[in-house]
């Protein structure tokens, strides 16, 4: 239990850092792949800082307190996967931050944040599947949904369940917000909705927003880490490759495609989710 | 004072440009010049944007429309005038729809002339922008103090 | 007062009442006798309860010899039979008349010619029942409460449909009667008679209005409950002839010692649950129903008729576990669940949603209870309870939004927090209690999960994980549009909603809440011992460390928007208009266009209905799952070697 309770606190504290680092990268890399030199590595850093900076302008009053809400409940999901709870409850509480994020899309009735709010929607039907179903991956692999549980194994259980980790990382493009599934707010520019859900969104808002995001990076990132660890310290180290090959990864396929309409998108990653979890799960309801 | 002027956002607005400011503004973007090595973004909005940078010449249809952008960025805020056109209205000056340049609707800070403007010296005029930028922010930011404690203050600039 | 006096004036009380609404035609008296009978009811249903639980919470069977309430019974359900043939032969539906006299003879045949039956209890009581109860009267007394109100309101629009009030408050009180004497029965013929009651008091609701389309779904309506009312005839005189006993426990015990006398009435018990609960291919004529007027769509067919499918299905669960039944039962409501959140997404009538996405929950509901697990009846009680409160709440708030705003569509309720504050409020914490992460229909979508993952009911955990993306997807459309700023603000609507309609909504909204606070505890002091009961060994489904853990987040996820509210609301703030390229007129909701004139912005949902919609998937959908029923009866059926 106290393990849990450092874990958790370094996510609290650490978890900005780490995300805002990784975007950092994340930025470079992309500008290298591009042949850019690209900005320093703290820029999103500079970037965080400058939006606290700027005068509070809004188009609604409420907005501000939904993002708060966002916020404040994605921190409490990352620091319950962090302390050893119940990770079907961190999804859970994570969809709830995710429809706060909605409302704050559609409470300004402003037609770029409604229309990227309303895609947002649907990229959380799309990937709804794919989460819920690696917790029951999780649960059937350790016959418990407790993460503490969980990292507790000899044998890495993405040895059980690689169909599992092949759908999460699918979805990660979409939760990670990268193209191409990146429609309901655009991170490259001169797209047909202006910034998509954050459009309305401004200084201390956006800053609040962007802290969040980095919160949620770390915390997928830690799911990803849960498919490795093992209870040989050496899969720590095994784990944080894997992520950083993820990471990777999700930049590659972000530089390399085009965006897709959400018919595509819900199509091939309800494809994906069936076909990769759906295989997975009845081998491993046969096995175990 | 925090140290601002590192991410300087911009939103970028076509007038009545004849396009070949607009083109050399996207240049900036590309990997010859790469302005985001600087920490420019180019969004396409205004509530997230530091500076507009604005090409062309301001007539009577698009006049509201560069005072409502303008009006919808948080303070503090620059404004580049890139190309003659948008300096001054340039070949276009005596149009009957032509009002002038950029500066005939809201306050200009920097004027980057050429016809069309070099990526070069858009840059330079971003750089400069930036300066003022910063400056801009530490007033706002004494202003923001004394507005707390309840003080008028006087700032130059 | 004993229980044993309690039950059958909970049960006669409402019939007496339904004659003497019928008597009463001055509007200004029976309001006031409605009033006095909803309280009296509900005083009546806490009395029994509180008797109940001060005699320690047994189990009762009552009532051993009842020959003449048999005998009444039987003329009853002669007369019903009359009513419906003469109804049928009136608007010339003449096949469906068949549906009533066929069963109705056997049940008369059986009954006077057939094998003596041996001596049983005519009543049961255990916490299911009591559990039904409480829901039946609070809700029921509640709309009752509300349905005064909203007929008036009603008839004051509707000036074209006759007003049959007095009509319309005898059909909802011979249904609470009819459904006090269906929970609390224990004779599968007393069941029977109950049955068919509340089949055809829906059906007389829906047509209502008398206008073409009512007629049309009242029949629709009555023919598919009749098909399902006759194969429980069919299937309680099978077991009566075989196993010379009449009773419920005595069927599912039977069924669970895996007795082969048991499986056919089993089957053929749940199929006729099936119709009632609506599942496909039967999910029409709840989607037809809600042309009657909104008390009568909360009372039947959300909160209580159709949970009385629900209700048998809980009660044969131990006997469908592991069967063939239970596979085709968990089945069809796992697929249900899954193709009807589809066609709610699909749709922008709210009462269509909501019918949509109660059928759609049923079907989660009849899913549980065809895995038939401890874990599974735990997550099925609890989604009932959720959703009969819930649901009942969110129909009489869009019933009185509609008749304020004059129309139901989701896409008018833009800005309803704005337009109708008080309304809209209802209507938020009702769509939260319905998916929404703290309160209980989400918990109990994880019971459900974690128990079709501990069956290994594969294509239920897909139906499940797949359902509820689309569930929850449905649910935050609809609640954004409640609160985005408001397009209407010119427009000056009218909260016209009567002080009565407003109590049943508060007492509704308040309970929901308290539900979802007292989770933990209720779980613990109720529903553990009601799985008890049915399983023969009471479990703790979810750790009582784990349900505190989860008051701990209900209480965060309820504290943080409060707190940031009010960190939200200090903070200094520019307002700037809404970026509309830079043409915004300077109201965010006109723009100026290419022509120079100012165009106002109207912002809508996505619905899919070209994808999704009903139209589309219904007929398949429905093909389907007869195909499937059709070969596992005959496999059921087929199945058994006596």
């Amino acid at each position: 239990m106290s393990k849990g309770l450092i874990l958790m606190l370094c996510y609290i504290f650490l978890a900005p850092l780490i995300g805002g680092l990784l975007e950092g990268f994340d930025r470079k890399i992309s500008a290298r792949m591009q042949r850019r030199v690209g900005p320093p590595l703290l820029q999103p850093f500079y970037d965080v800082i400058k939006l606290f900076n700027k005068e509070t302008i809004t188009v609604e009053i409420a907005q501000t307190f939904l993002i708060l809400t966002y916020f404040i409940l994605m921190v409490v999901t990352g620091a319950m996967f962090f302390l050893g709870s119940d990770i079907l409850m961190c999804f859970f509480v994570l969809s709830t931050a995710a429809t706060f994020l909605y409302f704050a899309g559609v409470i300004t009735s402003s037609p770029y944040s409604s229309v990227g709010a309303q895609r947002e929607l649907i990229q959380m039907m799309t990937y709804e599947p794919a989460v819920l179903l690696t917790c029951v991956g999780f649960y059937l692999a350790a016959g418990s949904f407790n993460v503490a549980d969980i990292a507790q194994t000899p044998i890495s259980y993405i040895a059980y369940l690689p169909g599992f980790f092949v759908a999460f990382v699918f979805i990660l493009t979409i939760k990670m917000r990268k193209s191409p599934f990146d429609t309901s707010a655009s991170h490259h520019m001169h797209q047909e909705l202006v910034k998509g859900i954050t459009t309305e969104m401004a200084s201390k808002n956006l800053a609040l927003f962007q802290v969040t995001e980095w919160y949620e990076n770390v915390f997928l990132m830690g799911v990803i880490g849960l498919f490795i660890i093992n209870t040989n310290p050496v899969s720590i180290a095994v784990a944080v490759a894997v992520i950083l090959l993820t990471y990777f990864l999700e930049i590659l396929i972000d530089n390399s495609s085009a965006r897709m309409k959400w018919q595509e998108m819900l199509k091939i990653t309800w494809g994906v989710t069936l076909f990769t979890a759906g295989v997975n799960l009845i081998i491993l309801m046969i096995v175990k | 004072m925090a140290n601002i002027k590192r991410s300087p956002w911009l939103l970028h607005y076509d007038g009545s440009s004849c396009n070949g400011c607009d083109i050399e503004v996207l240049a900036c973007l590309t990997p010859v010049y790469d302005a985001e090595r600087l920490g420019v973004m180019n969004t396409g909005d205004p509530m997230q944007a530091d500076i507009l940078l604005i090409t062309g010449g301001v007539n009577a249809q698009n006049a509201p429309v560069v005072k409502q952008l303008y009006d919808q960025m948080p303070n503090p805020k620059v404004v580049v005038a890139v190309g003659v056109c948008a300096c001054t209205g340039g070949v276009f000056k005596d149009c009957y729809n032509i009002l002038g340049g950029a500066d005939t609707v809201i306050p200009v800070d920097v004027y980057v002339p050429g016809c069309a403007a070099r990526p070069q010296a858009i840059i330079d005029g971003i750089i400069q922008a930036v300066e003022i930028f910063q400056k801009r922010s530490d007033d706002y930011k004494v202003q923001e103090k004394a507005r707390k404690s309840g003080k008028e203050v006087q700032v130059n600039g | 007062m004993a229980i044993e006096s309690i039950i059958p004036f909970l049960i006669v009380f409402p019939f007496v009442m339904a004659i003497v609404m019928f008597i009463t035609r001055v509007n200004k008296v029976r309001n006031a006798i409605s009033y006095a009978s909803a309280v009296v009811i509900m005083a009546a249903v806490a009395l029994l309860t509180g008797q109940w639980i001060a005699g320690g919470c047994q189990e009762h069977v009552l009532y051993y010899d009842t020959e003449l309430v048999d005998h009444i019974i039987l003329v009853a359900e002669l007369v019903l039979m009359v009513v419906v043939t003469f109804l049928c032969f009136k608007y010339r539906k003449y096949w469906i008349s068949l549906l009533s006299i066929v069963p109705t003879l056997f049940i008369a045949y059986f009954e006077l010619k057939g094998p003596e039956m041996a001596e049983a209890g005519h009543i049961y009581v255990d916490h299911l029942s009591i559990l039904m109860c409480l829901i039946v009267g609070v809700i029921g007394g509640l709309i009752v409460v509300y349905a005064v109100g909203y007929m008036h309101g009603y008839h004051h629009h509707h000036t074209d449909i006759p007003d049959r009030r007095y009509y319309f408050f005898t059909l909802l009180f011979l249904f609470l009667g009819a459904m006090f004497g269906f929970v609390l029965s224990e004779n599968l013929l007393w069941i029977d008679f109950f049955w068919e009651l509340t089949s055809i008091c829906s059906f007389l609701l829906i047509g209502y209005t008398k206008e073409p389309v009512a007629i049309n779904n009242s029949f629709r309506a009555l023919w598919m409950n009749l098909l399902g009312g006759t194969a429980l005839a069919i299937g309680i005189i099978y077991f009566g002839y075989t196993s010379g006993v009449i009773t419920l426990h005595e069927l599912v015990n039977m069924g669970v010692a895996g007795e082969v006398v048991a499986t056919i009435p089993v089957a053929l018990i749940a199929f006729a649950a099936l119709t009632k609960a609506a599942q496909l291919p039967f999910s029409t004529w709840l989607i037809g129903a809600m042309v009657a007027p909104t008390p009568s769509s909360a009372l039947l067919h959300s909160a209580t008729m159709v949970k009385a499918g629900i209700y048998v299905l809980y009660r044969l669960a131990p006997a469908m576990s592991g069967t063939t039944t239970g596979t085709m039962i968990s089945f069809i409501g796992g697929f249900t669940f899954l193709i009807t959140s589809f066609m709610a997404i699909a749709q922008s009538d709210g009462k269509k949603v909501l019918a949509f996405s109660t059928i759609s929950n049923l079907g989660l509901m009849v899913a549980c209870a065809g895995v038939g697990t401890p874990e599974t009846i735990w997550a099925g009680v609890f989604l009932m309870l959720f959703h009969a409160i819930s649901k009942s709440l969110l129909f009489q708030d869009v019933g009185a939004t509609e008749n304020a705003l004059h129309s139901r569509s989701v896409e008018d309720m833009h800005g309803l927090l704005y337009i109708l504050p008080r309304l809209a409020i209802f209507m938020f914490i009702g769509i939260a209690g319905m998916f929404l992460a703290p309160f209980g229909m989400l918990i109990s979508k994880w019971a459900a999960l974690k128990a079709s993952v501990d069956e290994r009911n594969i294509i239920l955990v897909m139906m499940i994980c797949f359902g509820s993306a689309t569930t929850s997807f449905y649910w935050t459309k609809w609640m954004g549009k409640i609160i985005s700023q408001s397009h209407l603000k010119e427009t000056k609507y009218k909260d016209i909603t009567k002080k009565n309609e407003v109590i049943s909504l508060t007492i509704h909204a308040v309970l929901m809440v308290l539900l979802c606070a007292l989770f933990p505890l209720l779980s613990r002091i109720y529903v553990t011992p009601l799985i008890g009961e049915m399983f023969g060994d009471a479990i703790e489904v979810m750790s009582q460390g784990l349900l505190y853990a989860l008051v701990v987040v209900i209480l965060l996820v309820f504290a943080v928007p409060f707190l940031a509210y009010l960190y939200g609301k200090k903070m200094r703030k520019t307002m700037v208009l809404s970026y509309m390229n830079g043409v915004n007129t300077g109201e965010n909701k006109k723009f100026v266009d290419s022509f120079g004139e100012e165009k106002t912005l109207w912002l809508s949902n996505y619905y899919m209905h070209k994808v999704i919609g009903s139209r589309k998937l219904m007929v398949p959908s429905q093909v389907f799952t007869v195909a499937v029923l059709v070969v596992m009866l005959c496999m059921i059926i087929g199945g058994v070697r006596l």
